[in-house]
């Protein structure tokens, strides 16, 4: 633990580090680009992030290099490549810093993925309230088209790339990445049915990549300092590397935290989140966003790679722990977590367009103490109902908090059912003073 | 309608796009930008710019939360009222907002000043409570900076208590 070094947000540590070219470059910055940009080959480019083990941190975990190597070699019209800065996986905020504070390494590993896939054309797909974001990204990117890194012919090496903001407009559903495509072309934010996948028919139906914020900033360091190191560090062999887990709750230390894969939940929460605040005692942990299950203080001996957390039962998601403390109501959480799902639903699929509206009505009567014992069974048989029958993973997403909380704090239910009422009203909401706890 | 200093923007959003639609969004914020809603005339214009039906950008319009359509308040306050703000008090902040604003969620203060509006998540979740307030983010917000935000406001236009680039935990603040 001691040996470990930062490696994303290893700049931004620097004092007055503001994440200017000028910046960038004297940490090291663009020199990536050097060593690959008409002198390896994009298939060397690909083998390098596939011996990484470097997988997506997004969310779905998928290997970034394999996915590179699904897109067609001999197709002879554009390619693209996306990122995904839409960053709205509720309890995520990583990728609002790593762009914020170190724009250029976020986009160095653009135009090392696009050399990769053959784009020459990129987009980058921001939330439309991350303003400063898009602000800042565009202020970088001109800075790189100065100097040389994008535009034509980059550095001399005969590659050509252009890459442009994108703005959302405020639709969570848009981080899915054929509804980002979707949204793009200019349509409502619906995902697409798969297959084909983006890697054959993707933007413009053309084959595109589509990789996240966190996923592209580690391109560089892993074509500066080898597959092999990074393979090295966090969880080896199927989750290597570092992550920057957003932790949120009932802790003294919120934020953003880098550190090794395969660390346990219970380090996390006291090493770096400071422990649970005011003395409380841990009742949940959520542990990759607002689509993953609910765990309890009995997983914080599990690990944080991708397979302990799904061993747990929940999933690594998009690296944000949300911890809640004991005088949490359950039902009230999920509740406030069903209200986010209904209102994001894209209302493609009936089944979670609909399902989600009727697991609302529920959870709202729950919480209001005129549930019904045969509610709890209705809500599993309507979360059966809605999981895995859906276009994309938003159904299998929005039934995780119903589902898990009744599985570890089934009584909860049973006592809002026999009190009448909420036995935990106006202590989850009360202001807990997160303006002024922070120590340094 | 757009103003002629938005018009000189629009040919250079349409060049980065190989199909006109793409630009869809572009517009519609360019649009929002200029009043702080997106009005039937701005959806002809686009309609028109794009060679697509008025409907269509219709479509597109109303799927997105952050398009208004309807005019609003000069600041538009955005309480985060999701799980993870709600559990370090997004719900006393709703509160506080009716207490000094008198406008609960939807409403706008009688002099055009203020809208409020509950919405979810803004990705700033180990910061909360919080707001969006137009373009700019504040974030761990206590009765008292709220105060200063409101009063600023109302004064200046501004405030400097808006967050970012951000970073956090940031050793630079220590309040």
């Amino acid at each position: 633990m001691a040996a470990f070094k930062k490696v994303l947000l290893k700049n931004m540590d620097k004092r007055g580090y503001t994440g200017l070219l000028k910046e960038y470059e004297k940490a090291g910055g663009y020199q990536a680009i050097r060593t690959v940009l008409g002198k390896m080959k994009p298939d060397d480019l690909i083998d390098v992030v596939k011996r990484s083990g470097l997988r997506g941190r997004g969310g779905a975990g998928f290997p970034t290099g394999v996915k590179w190597g699904f897109i067609p070699k001999d197709h002879p019209g554009p390619k693209y490549l996306c990122c995904n800065a839409d960053e709205s996986e509720p309890g995520t905020f990583k990728d609002r810093q790593l762009m914020e504070r170190d724009p250029h390494q976020m986009i160095e590993g653009i135009i090392l993925a696009s050399y990769a896939v053959g784009a020459k054309t990129s987009y980058i797909y921001i939330r439309g309230e991350f303003i400063l974001g898009a602000k800042i990204l565009n202020r970088a990117l001109a800075e790189a088209y100065k100097a040389g890194y994008l535009g034509t012919n980059i550095l001399g090496s005969g590659t050509d790339l252009d890459v442009y903001v994108h703005r959302g407009a405020g639709a969570y559903i848009c981080g899915e990445e054929t509804a980002l495509l979707e949204s793009l072309e200019g349509k409502r934010g619906k995902p697409r049915s798969k297959p084909p996948f983006p890697a054959i028919f993707g933007l413009y139906g053309k084959p595109t990549v589509i990789n996240n914020v966190e996923t592209l900033a580690n391109i560089p360091h892993i074509v500066n300092r080898g597959p092999e190191w990074f393979m090295s560090i966090g969880s080896p062999p199927k989750s290597p590397g570092t992550r920057v887990f957003s932790l949120s709750g009932h802790i003294s230390r919120p934020g953003n935290y880098e550190v090794p894969m395969g660390i346990t939940m219970r380090e996390m929460l006291e090493d770096y989140g400071g422990g649970m605040r005011d003395g409380k005692k841990l009742k949940a942990i959520i542990p990759g966003g607002a689509s993953a299950a609910f765990l309890t203080p009995e997983h914080l001996d599990v690990k944080l790679d991708f397979e302990g957390i799904a061993e747990a039962g929940s999933m690594l998601g998009s690296g944000a722990i949300t911890f809640m403390n004991e005088d949490t109501c359950m039902v009230w959480a999920a509740e406030r977590l069903l209200e986010f799902f209904h209102h994001e639903s894209c209302g493609k699929c009936t089944p979670c367009r609909e399902g989600s509206m009727w697991l609302l009505q529920i959870m709202h009567r729950m919480e209001a103490g005129q549930g019904r014992h045969e509610d709890l069974d209705l809500l599993l048989r309507l979360c059966g109902n809605i999981a895995g029958q859906t276009v994309c993973a938003f159904g299998d997403a929005e039934v995780a908090p119903i589902t898990s909380t009744l599985k570890h704090f089934r009584h909860e239910y049973e006592a809002h059912i026999q009190e009448g009422c909420c036995p935990f009203r106006g202590k989850p909401s009360e202001l807990v003073g997160t303006g002024t706890s922070h120590q340094h | 309608m757009f103003s002629a200093e938005a018009k000189k923007k629009i040919p250079e959003i349409l060049k980065r796009y190989p199909i006109k639609a793409s630009a869809m969004l572009p517009l519609l914020n360019l649009a929002q930008e200029e009043e702080g809603w997106v009005s039937e005339e701005h959806m002809c214009e686009i309609a028109k710019l794009l060679d697509l039906t008025p409907p269509k950008v219709y479509e597109v319009a109303t799927f997105y939360t952050m398009l208004n359509l309807k005019p609003i308040g000069k600041f538009h306050l955005q309480v985060c009222k999701s799980l993870m703000c709600a559990l370090v008090g997004s719900d006393t902040l709703i509160q506080w907002v009716d207490q000094e604003l008198g406008i609960t969620p939807g409403e706008t203060t009688e002099d055009g000043m203020f809208t409020l509006s509950a919405v979810e998540c803004l990705a700033s979740c180990g910061t909360g409570p919080m707001m969006q307030m137009n373009d700019d983010y504040f974030e761990r917000l206590t009765l008292e900076r709220f105060r200063t935000v409101i009063a600023d406001l109302r004064s200046t236009g501004e405030c400097e208590l808006a967050t970012g680039p951000f970073r956090w935990p940031d050793p630079e603040v220590t309040t």
